[in-house]
């Protein structure tokens, strides 16, 4: 395994040690808690009333465009991460391009402004 | 910054068991300390009342009380739940929590990770809790966790973005993308070129750290911005169907991102673990003295202290936003700020 990897391995024993640490509570629970189930504990919650209809009910994703959205400024956020960290190399030069390559993506955020999509629908 | 001090002849394993004993405890300490010395004690003041007072002098050992108490509640998934999904839901978020507190630098040789594009990999796990919320919200096969998990996707991916942009702002100052180096540059640079308390980006970056807090805040689903759990409208949002302590395990996992995402918050914009350089007259990394290794962590402490205790303060001040509210103000006021606030950095970065 190379040494980059390596490093990212420590990664994987933190996220394993997340799930231990509440694998193990969560099994002290099991021998303390008690366990009675019946019917009416078994429902879905809904208010105290009997739950009508399913629970994966249909409702509005009025942010879908969002997500549209983000997805553009995020790709335009990764791009200028490795810009950020050289400006001081490109300096006049890659200044320029960061603000034309910016300028686009904020005409574009203008847009859908315009166009009303960043409103509540 | 060179070989570990404290693991450097240790073997693998143990140096990796060090590391994560050391990630479970700045976990769970800032955990801890926030929920009994804000959330029950500053928030019983600031309602003029006295908080827990019975477990110990001043309440002070009423967090093992609770966490005593949950023990001992039954878990229950409802009969509809996709239960394994639902199971897994509240480790998915904890886990991303754990993920984070791995990136964050607490001395010269106290750090669990020391990546090159640390700030890369902050941004990108910090977003994994986001899918644990939904599948929580999906799974509970419940009206108002539907409801919820879909604001808090919504609001999640909203405040992303000015998070992102705002942290641009430091890269460009630093010219790095690690948190070691970020920590040197504020600590071992210097304003208008006096050295005596280094150039923290606070001071210079200030637009950008009121936008970080900003999104911090809405990440954390902390008051303002609590829509996804908005307990008069939607009983309790993604976490309606939990009990015992699978509910605790959320309510763990968000207090324990408050602390990690003021960690992270103090190194990128307060100066991190360090003190001034030119203090003791360090020039370089290698020159830091050992003790800091041990102040380093202490200092980071009362920073995280200190901006934890602003985001709980907002949070106990401000009324909810609502919904449209929210995304107009992350879409028409904070990106746009943001990226203007990067402009204006490479600009002057660019000029001095």
């Amino acid at each position: 395994m190379s040494e980059f990897l390596r490093s990212y391995l420590i990664v994987f024993w933190f996220g394993l040690t997340a799930l231990l640490l509440a694998s193990l509570l969560l099994g002290i629970s099991v021998l303390v808690r008690p366990d009675k189930p019946n019917r009416e504990k078994l429902l879905t919650y809904e208010s105290g009333v009997d739950p009508v209809g399913e629970g994966w009910s249909q409702s509005q994703i009025r942010y879908y465009v969002f997500a549209l959205l983000f997805v553009i400024f995020d790709v335009e956020a990764v791009f200028i991460f490795p810009w950020a960290t050289q400006l001081e190399r490109y300096a006049g030069f890659g200044l320029v391009e960061m603000g034309v390559f910016v300028g686009v993506l904020l005409l574009g955020l203008v847009y859908a402004w315009r166009k009303g999509v960043l409103r509540w629908v | 910054m060179s070989a570990s001090l404290l693991a450097a002849d240790l073997p693998y394993w143990a140096q990796a068991l060090l590391r994560v004993l050391g990630g479970v405890v700045a976990v769970l300490l800032p955990a801890g300390t926030i929920v009994y010395v804000f959330l029950f004690k500053m928030m019983s003041f600031m309602q003029s009342r006295l908080g827990p007072m019975e477990a110990g002098p001043y309440g002070s050992l009423q967090l093992f009380a609770e966490v005593g108490k949950w023990l001992q509640k039954e878990d229950i998934t409802p009969e509809r739940a996709d239960r394994f999904i639902f199971k897994i839901a509240p480790l998915v978020v904890l886990a991303s929590t754990f993920l984070l507190v791995a990136v964050v630098p607490f001395g010269p040789d106290a750090w669990f990770t020391d990546f090159e594009a640390g700030v890369f990999y902050m941004l990108a796990v910090s977003s994994v809790s986001v899918l644990g919320i939904l599948i929580a919200g999906w799974a509970s096969a419940n009206k108002y966790s539907l409801l919820g998990g879909l604001r808090a996707a919504g609001q999640l991916i909203a405040y992303e973005l000015p998070m992102v942009l705002a942290v641009i702002g430091v890269i460009i100052q630093a010219g790095t993308m690690n948190l070691q180096n970020i920590v040197f540059a504020q600590n071992a640079g210097s304003m208008f070129g006096w050295d005596g308390l280094g150039n923290p980006f606070i001071l210079t970056q200030f637009v950008g750290f009121i936008i970080f807090m900003i999104a911090v805040q809405a990440e954390l689903t902390q008051t303002p911005f609590d829509m996804p759990i908005a307990e008069s409208e939607l009983v309790s949002g993604y976490m309606t169907e939990y009990s015992g302590f699978r509910f605790l395990t959320f309510f763990i996992a968000e207090f324990a991102t408050a602390g990690v995402f003021s960690l992270i918050a103090s190194v990128l914009f307060l100066g991190g673990w360090g003190i001034p350089f030119a203090w003791f007259g360090w020039d370089t990394m290698d020159d830091v003295d050992g003790w800091m290794n041990v102040v380093g962590p202490l200092i980071m402490v009362t920073k995280m202290m200190l901006l934890s205790f602003v985001i709980m303060w907002v949070r106990f001040s401000y009324p909810r936003f609502r919904e449209d509210q929210l995304q107009r103000f992350a879409w028409k006021v904070l990106v746009p700020v943001s990226l203007v606030n990067i402009m204006i950095t490479a600009i002057l970065k660019v000029a001095f």
